[in-house]
């Protein structure tokens, strides 16, 4: 199957169905008499005519091409690619969770309030902050409710003159989009040789004209910021607040938290740190926490427990309002919930605790063939620099390439952007010795062929059902929707 | 030992070991001590399966589900049907424990369904080019508002009192932060004002937004708006239900410039609200204007086809500090999930699924109001929704619906004050004569 190359359009016969609905059975009215024929349709719309057996072979296939945590290892930085527990999957599923309307009347959807209810409650206590709205749809979502809370307060304080936020260089790339987004101007600062924030620069930069720092830690390049404390307390004497991006949590549950390493905002990813599925892109969750003096500024509904009850606050005035429809992505906090549970306080931090011991294993091998800019403990992540030993100019691309040869989703390449040639590999905790070491055998490998023989790096890969894809060619040529005229070649 | 976590005592010796540490606690040498937490968090013990189960159970329990409801209620989120391979076939491992495709070699499933969800949104609304999906209906409404802001730099935005409130809601959060300035048009007899929209659409507001069908439900004719728009040269957006359209006009055909909408209909469950997916459509002309992932067909090193995410410039890890949008995820599987159900259902299903709603929608509004306890609140004709209103306020006549295991409409005087005792209902192609029959009985008892 690994030839199967045709799109469902290919497939359609006229006259095919793969449904099928009951016959209406209200007394039959022609359309034409309720709604004028000037608003309807001239065409039917070109949807498929397949079989049902069509459907599930043609899907099925597809999926056959695709590379998923369950099929291997997926050290993919930044992106917490952990395993997804199935029974998460069979609660969400759950009739009670995922055929209930958002509308429906409060008294009919208490188990759903209080869910959402108490994983604020959990996600707060991991997170060291007071409450959590679950509506943010994604991380970068997160981040700019975030932000919006943080101008909210200024503005509340009459304080209109701070407009700018400073990011880091190693920032997510979501940061300063964000930022940008909410309507604020973007400070960028250096970083020190260390990958950490340059407390001389950052000082420099602070005035009553900033809102505030957007910071990751660990920082994206896996290391703690252990000057977060004097961070904290510059932004805060310069009147700005601190906001943290929760895209590294997994490396400190139950070991520290942002609440009181002094930020005031936070998001945290749902689906990386609470092993709720990427999903191919998503759906996502990025809730969000904050410090007491901000709740105020949540978005509406907040979920609140009045007498045994639970209901939906909407009369909060000084609300930033709806960033969403509804609460948020509500079937990815129920898997996120059952996650919590299944693992329970101690499991978490032991969650953490294996995080880090598996970066920094592999890290201690692999630092050997490959280049390690800075060389010190990690967290559950490090950035490694190309090849040690080069001549041959091999990218870090073609190294990743090669990976998939032999069966693994490559690191994350080129990101951080302030390290060159940049390999980001984060194990997680949920990946046995022996998938390390098969790993790390794996990349010592790759480093021996780019000695002896580059070219199969750089013409990798070769055993994927499709080879390098030409990007240039889809851009150039935009074929963005299947136009009927393509005759697949053999 | 924990069912996810497969390190034995042995393992993390020998680890510890290759590292050079003495325990895992050296590696945490790095966080200040007092930032340390210094005692364990305050949550419950680590639950196994059964308990888990049990306890989510009891959680569910406590909901009342369209499994022991009649579900009338719509606005916004719908009960219509899924058909079973959809879960089978979304679930499938590969598709939903895989991150984003930016290994594109290894990611041809997910890349080739996003393309051909693409090809089929472009087919229903008519328009040249969509994107991978956004979060949802209405923050996919928002992103074609800044699109068009951005398109056009002005700062200020029309919307149409008739497009749903909390899409009006989530626009006004993101545009007070963006200085943009939302106006309302004022709506009369349930549709769109055209009178009153003229004079701000002259006055140099570059982008409006509509809804059709409408937040009623009803089918707003967009000629004369579309007309006057493009006179002014602003830009029209369309809010659309992709269910209706199976058989109206598509947004594309009305020379509408960007088409957002909820997808949820398109084969993803109810499930309180999300996880959904927007769908943002829009010309040739603006395609460059469009933020998310789009997915493009190329070739690989043996000229085969294959597929791979395109136009990245757009995007915000690129842009960074540049970017007019912080996209970045999409909904991945929940647009897997409307392009397995658009397939599914196909050219005939999806049209047949339109006309029964639409059918049924009218039989159960012919119902409600034969004995005049009942009145359409609106004269307009419409699609899958309708308003009605009586002497009873909305509340109470839920309640009481209710007791019966039924779901009442949207209580319209929530969001519009001036619709005292408005009710919404909504009707899919999933509801029965009978069960329309027991609503409009109970509803005339109340």
């Amino acid at each position: 199957m690994k030839n199967y190359n045709s799109l469902i359009f290919e497939l359609s016969k006229e006259g095919r169905k793969a449904y099928s609905l009951p016959p209406c059975d209200v007394p039959d009215i022609s359309l034409d008499s309720v709604i004028p024929p000037s608003l309807m349709r001239d065409s039917e719309p070109e949807l498929p005519e397949v079989s049902e057996v069509d459907v599930v072979r043609h899907f099925t296939n597809l999926s056959n091409k695709n590379y998923g945590v369950d099929t291997g290892f997926y050290p993919l930085g930044s992106c917490t690619m952990k395993y997804n527990p199935k029974i998460n999957e069979d609660m969400a599923n759950l009739s009670g969770f995922s055929n209930i309307h958002p509308l429906q009347p409060e008294a009919t959807v208490q188990g759903a309030l209080k869910l959402m209810y108490e994983l604020d409650g959990m996600l707060s206590e991991i997170s060291g902050m007071d409450r959590v709205s679950l509506q943010p749809a994604a991380g970068a979502h997160g981040e700019l409710t975030g932000l919006m809370i943080i101008k909210a307060y200024h503005e509340s304080r009459g304080d209109k003159k701070r407009k700018k936020i400073i990011v880091p260089d190693s920032a997510h790339g979501t940061n300063p989009a964000s930022a940008a987004v909410a309507g604020f101007e973007i400070v960028e600062i250096e970083s020190d040789k260390n990958g950490a924030v340059d407390l001389d620069r950052l000082k420099a930069v602070l005035s009553d004209e900033i809102a505030g720092l957007m910071l990751t830690n660990p920082s994206t390049l896996g290391l703690f910021e252990k000057n977060i404390k004097q961070i904290a307390d510059l932004v805060h004497e310069a009147g700005g607040l601190l906001y943290y991006d929760g895209a590294n949590a997994n490396a400190i549950m139950g070991i520290a938290r942002p609440g009181d390493m002094g930020f005031d905002v936070i998001h945290l990813n749902l689906h990386k740190t609470f092993s709720t599925p990427h999903g191919g892109g998503g759906p996502g969750s990025g809730p969000v926490g904050v410090k007491s003096e901000l709740a105020r500024f949540l978005p509406v509904p907040v979920i609140e427990k009045k007498g045994d009850s639970y209901i939906l606050d909407y009369d909060r005035p000084d609300s930033i309002g709806k960033v969403k429809s509804f609460y948020g992505n509500f079937g990815v906090a129920v898997k996120a919930y059952a996650y919590i549970l299944s693992m329970g306080g101690e499991g978490l931090t032991d969650v953490s605790r294996k995080a880090v011991l598996n970066a920094n294993y592999m890290m201690s091998k692999l630092k050997k063939y490959y280049e390690l800019p800075i060389d010190q403990v990690c967290k559950h992540e490090f950035v490694l620099s190309g090849l040690l030993e080069n001549d041959n100019h091999i990218a870090t691309l073609d190294v990743a390439k090669r990976l998939l040869d032999y069966g693994y989703h490559p690191p994350t390449i080129y990101f951080p952007l302030i390290v060159n040639n940049a390999i980001m590999i984060e194990p997680t905790e949920t990946e046995s010795l022996e998938t390390l070491d098969s790993f790390i055998d794996v990349m010592i490998k790759i480093a021996e062929e780019a000695k002896e023989a580059p070219d199969i790096l750089k013409t990798a890969p070769h055993g994927t059902v499709v080879r390098r894809i030409d990007e240039a060619k889809a851009a150039r040529s935009l074929i963005l929707k299947w136009d009927g005229t393509y005759l697949h070649k053999e | 030992m924990h069912r996810y976590l497969p390190h034995t005592e042995d393992d993390e010796r020998l680890m510890l070991e290759s590292i050079g540490a003495k325990s895992t606690d050296d590696l945490f040498t790095d966080i200040p001590r007092e930032l340390r937490l210094g005692r364990k968090l305050n949550l419950n013990n680590s639950l196994s399966e059964i308990e888990l189960s049990d306890h989510m159970k009891g959680l569910s329990n406590k909901n009342k589900s369209s499994d022991n409801l009649i579900c009338f209620l719509g606005a916004g989120a719908y009960d219509h049907f899924i058909p079973s391979v959809v879960k089978h076939l979304a679930m499938r491992s590969e598709f939903y424990t895989a991150y984003t495709p930016y290994q594109p070699e290894i990611s041809q499933g997910t890349l080739q369904a996003i393309f051909e969800y693409q090809t089929m949104i472009c087919s229903l609304t008519g328009m040249d080019v969509t994107n991978a999906s956004m979060y949802d209906g209405a923050t996919a409404c928002v992103e074609a508002a800044m699109m068009a802001v951005e398109n056009a730099r002005r700062s200020s935005i029309i919307v149409s009192r008739t497009v749903h409130p909390e899409v009006r809601k989530v626009l006004k959060s993101y545009m007070r932060f963006r200085d943009v300035e939302v106006i309302e048009a004022d709506m009369a007899d349930g549709i769109t004002d055209v009178e009153k929209l003229k004079p701000l659409v002259e006055a140099g507001t570059a982008r409006v937004i509509v809804q059709n069908p409408n937040f009623f439900g009803i089918i707003e004719d967009l000629t004369e708006i579309e007309k006057m728009v493009h006179a002014n040269k602003a830009l029209l957006i369309d809010y659309a239900d992709p269910i209706s359209l199976g058989i109206l006009k598509s947004p594309g055909e009305s020379g509408v410039d960007i088409v957002a909408g909820e997808g949820q209909s398109l084969g993803n469950s109810l499930s309180f609200g999300g996880p959904y997916l927007g769908f943002l459509a829009t010309t040739s002309k603006l395609m460059r204007k469009m933020p998310g992932r789009i997915v493009g067909q190329s070739e690989d090193a043996d000229d085969k086809r294959a597929f791979v995410l395109t136009l990245q410039a757009r995007e915000q890890h690129i842009r960074r500090y540049k970017a007019t949008s912080n996209i970045c995820s999409n909904q991945g599987l929940n647009a897997l999930a409307a392009a397995i159900y658009m397939t599914t259902m196909g050219k005939k299903g999806l049209k047949e699924v339109a006309e029964q709603s639409a059918k049924k929608a009218h039989y159960a509004m012919k119902q409600l109001t034969s004995s005049g306890k009942f009145k359409p609140l609106f004269n307009k004709p419409f699609f899958k929704e309708f308003a009605v209103m009586g002497e009873t306020p909305a509340g109470k006549i839920n309640d009481e619906l209710l007791k019966h295991n039924i779901l009442g409409g949207f209580e319209l005087n929530n969001e519009y004050p001036e619709l005292k005792n408005g009710l919404l209902i909504c009707v899919t192609e999933k509801r029965t004569k009978a069960q329309i029959d027991k609503l409009a009985q109970e509803m005339e008892v109340v």
